[in-house]
């Protein structure tokens, strides 16, 4: 590298967790996706960013909206963005994820999208492979561009993360959002309490430095943004409640438990939501939601992480 | 009676020295608990047996190998071992099993019963004393099934299959879930008094887990199997143990709790036994945070307090053997994702400097400890020759070099799989011999 030159910011061709992030790689990543953000209210939305590069979405689980918002991030950029959903396990099949992978990748692949139930699937897969990985979500272990776009979403609204109090409420054990969502918001300073029973919020994440409760009432008051998750009733097997009903009773937003809360208190959810479960629909349309800008804004994060990472990619291409 | 090999394959130039019939060792450390005998000796083989071990040594014999620096011990016994023959002779065979086990020092393995079909009837165990009789390096002990296929709901044909010569009964990879069929099973046994091995996990908890439940397994979002899923099914076991008079012997403990329960069991008198492998001994389940497959085992590694009481059930002896649960499994099954990949590391080439590791170097126990743990224990609990270097004896003889340094690795292993978390790193101590009824079935050899 020539002398004088800054090393940039941004080296790294994968993101497979938030774990590995810097402070300073989290805000220059959202600082870039502010600046694409831009592009979406144009007529033509489009930047020639990424123009001749292929990113192939590898899902491996259901997914309408990540799925989406990945595919526009990637035609936004001028990227051509193809499609490979798979829900038959690797293992049953035969083929692993990476024979898979290496597969595609050498059909000319520079950017793969992947979504996986189990953990750990983008590490193995980025270790296996010489593109681009990005992890759309892997088990319950990560899902680091719904963590950027929440972070992205906070900053835009509050003006600044540090020193925030945030709670996110719910299937925490079940839930990716969540450990990436906890490690992203202590990066950039804000306090995390997770919220709720026992069988969803094991004493265990306090090792990952959060505060854990079981009493949504008694935190109410001190939150400046309290994320909803949604009850994943397709995972759970052995049910970590007695019923919705129950649930709801105790762990619900509504109005009454907005009312406790700070005036400018930020409600966000990563959908999609079950209205009227752990989120009533009068919340979630209401003023204190940002539902709909946090969709809005998962756009703009997913393109500056495809062109981030791509970009790093390139340029180990023609290091000297 | 169990198989032991008579003579390699052919002619094989690297046991040249085989067929000499008298052997002496000379000039080593030898360490024997059984006749509490720790001192530089000579030992005499011949025509198979242990004929004399002494200070002054016999003027003639066929050769004289000098074992000055050397640890020599009653072949080390591996009472947990998985050889994969019949069914998945890609990932091990009898023939390669055995191989690992002579590089790393052992004259002996016991092999468990989950194979494709499993050994559960006395054609199958026939079959597997036959091919170690043609192929072994080392003798080999057949461990029965309990229950039929080993699904833990009905009794295997135990009686037959010890006529056939099985050594002890496990269900290994499963534990037997009904109370009833394991007490069933315990009360049957009771007549053969044969070893009974119990994989102890409670499927109820943890079922689907794939590592130690605990806060690494929820920072990664994998499930987790606790640690109490194995001490459920130890309490359960040992109080059923106790009104049937089985031996009853835990397999690979994992967990401080499972650690207690044995010492309060034996505190009592009760006869329960237990092995621990050395990656228990030396791992906790933080190794998991890669989502390294090499590291995925069942039981799980665990907690760094479990690590320790593992290492203080050996030092004070609630613990009674070192086992390695070798499991091999091969380059495409460990490609998998965590979650899917299946458990269990390989583990027979490694076991003694891992063991060094650690239990001598950090002072827990000393070499005649280590040697009844390794041999004299698994001997008698498996009430099988060999675990003494008293004159008459077989002579099933293991040297060892320990301060020899070496670094571990996969691609020079005997061992068909290379499924191995150790691999690159740099020990301490290892086998440089092993004789097998007076015959080398291993030596080390400047291409190791």
């Amino acid at each position: 590298m020539t002398a004088g030159i800054e090393r940039p910011v941004w080296t790294r061709k994968h993101l497979l967790t938030i774990n590995e992030l810097s402070r300073e790689e989290i805000l220059f990543l959202l600082d870039t996706a502010e600046s694409f953000k831009e592009v979406s209210t144009r007529s033509v939305k489009k930047v020639p960013a990424l123009r001749g590069r292929v990113v192939v979405l590898m899902f491996f689980e259901d997914s309408t909206r990540t799925r989406m918002s990945f595919e526009l991030a990637a035609q936004r950029l001028s990227a051509d963005a193809i499609d490979f959903a798979e829900k038959v396990s690797s293992t049953k099949k035969g083929e692993t994820l990476l024979d898979t992978a290496r597969n595609i990748e050498a059909m000319g692949v520079d950017i793969m999208v992947l979504r996986h139930p189990a953990a750990g699937a983008a590490e193995h897969l980025a270790r296996a492979v010489n593109c681009c990985v990005v992890n759309a979500g892997d088990g319950q272990h990560a899902h680091p561009t719904q963590a950027l776009l929440d972070l992205f979403t906070i900053r835009e609204h509050k003006g600044r993360i540090e020193g925030l109090n945030v709670a996110i409420v719910g299937d925490i054990l079940h839930s990716r959002v969540a450990r990436s969502d906890i490690r992203g918001l202590q990066k950039l300073g804000a306090r995390v309490t997770l919220v709720g029973p026992p069988t969803l919020v094991s004493r265990d994440f306090e090792a990952m430095g959060a505060r854990v409760t079981h009493d949504f009432e008694s935190i109410l008051p001190e939150m400046d943004v309290i994320s909803m998750l949604r009850i994943q009733k397709e995972r759970m097997t052995a049910s970590g409640f007695p019923s919705v009903r129950e649930y709801v009773h105790f762990y619900g937003m509504n109005r009454e438990r907005l009312r406790r809360c700070r005036p400018d208190v930020l409600i966000m959810h990563p959908g999609p939501v079950n209205r009227g479960i752990e989120l009533a629909a009068d919340v979630a349309d209401g003023p204190s939601s940002s539902i709909l800008r946090q969709v809005t804004n998962g756009l703009a994060v997913r393109m500056a992480v495809l062109f981030l990472c791509q970009q790093a990619a390139a340029g180990g291409e023609h290091a000297p | 009676m169990p198989a032991v090999p008579r003579r390699p394959r052919g002619p094989d130039p690297e046991f040249g020295s085989t067929m000499k019939s008298t052997i002496l060792i000379r000039g080593g450390r030898v360490v024997d608990p059984s006749q509490e005998i720790d001192a530089v000796l000579d030992l005499a083989i011949k025509d198979g047996r242990i004929a004399a071990l002494g200070k002054s040594a016999p003027r003639s014999a066929d050769e004289v190998y000098d074992a000055g620096g050397l640890i020599v011990a009653p072949g080390f016994i591996d009472m947990h071992v998985h050889l994969r023959e019949p069914g998945h002779e890609a990932q091990e065979t009898i023939e390669s099993g055995t191989a690992a086990a002579a590089a790393g020092g052992f004259t002996a393995v016991a092999c468990m019963p989950n194979t494709a079909p499993p050994l559960d009837n006395d054609s199958a165990i026939e079959f597997v004393l036959r091919q170690a009789a043609r192929t072994a390096h080392t003798r080999v002990y057949p461990i029965g099934a309990l229950t039929e296929k080993r699904e833990g709901k009905e009794l295997a044909e135990l009686g037959l299959m010890v006529r056939a010569g099985a050594i002890a009964f496990s269900d290994d990879g499963d534990g037997i879930q009904d109370a009833g069929v394991c007490l069933r099973a315990m009360k049957y046994l009771s007549m053969f008094d044969r070893l009974f091995i119990q994989h102890c996990q409670d499927r109820t908890l943890g079922g689907g887990g794939c590592m130690n439940a605990g806060p690494t397994a929820t920072r990664l979002g994998l499930p987790g199997i606790p640690a109490a899923s194995e001490v459920l099914m130890a309490q359960r076991d040992i109080a059923l143990a106790r009104q049937t008079g089985v031996r009853y012997h835990v397999a690979h403990v994992s967990c401080a709790g499972t650690v207690e329960l044995v010492r309060q069991a034996k505190r009592a008198g009760q006869r329960v036994t237990a092995e621990v492998t050395p990656h228990h001994l030396l791992l906790t389940d933080e190794a998991c945070a890669t989502f390294d497959t090499n590291y995925k085992m069942n039981p799980p590694l665990r907690s760094r307090a479990d690590v320790e009481a593992c290492v203080a059930g050996v030092q004070d002896g609630t613990i009674d053997c070192l086992a390695c649960d070798h499991a091999p499994h091969g380059k495409e099954a460990k490609e998998y994702e965590f979650q899917e990949a299946p458990f269990g590391i390989i583990g027979l080439e490694t076991a003694v400097a891992l063991y060094i590791r650690a239990l001598l170097l950090p002072k827990v126990i000393d070499w005649p400890q280590l040697v009844r743990a390794a041999s004299t224990r698994p001997a008698q609990l498996l009430g099988v020759p060999g675990g003494s270097l008293a004159v008459g004896q077989p002579a099933d003889v293991t040297l060892i070099d320990p301060t020899a340094e070496w670094t571990i690795d996969v691609e020079r292993m005997r061992s068909k799989s290379r499924n191995c978390p150790f691999d690159g790193e740099r020990v301490q101590g290892r086998a440089v011999g092993t004789i097998v009824e007076g015959q080398w079935r291993f030596r080390l050899t400047e291409r190791d």
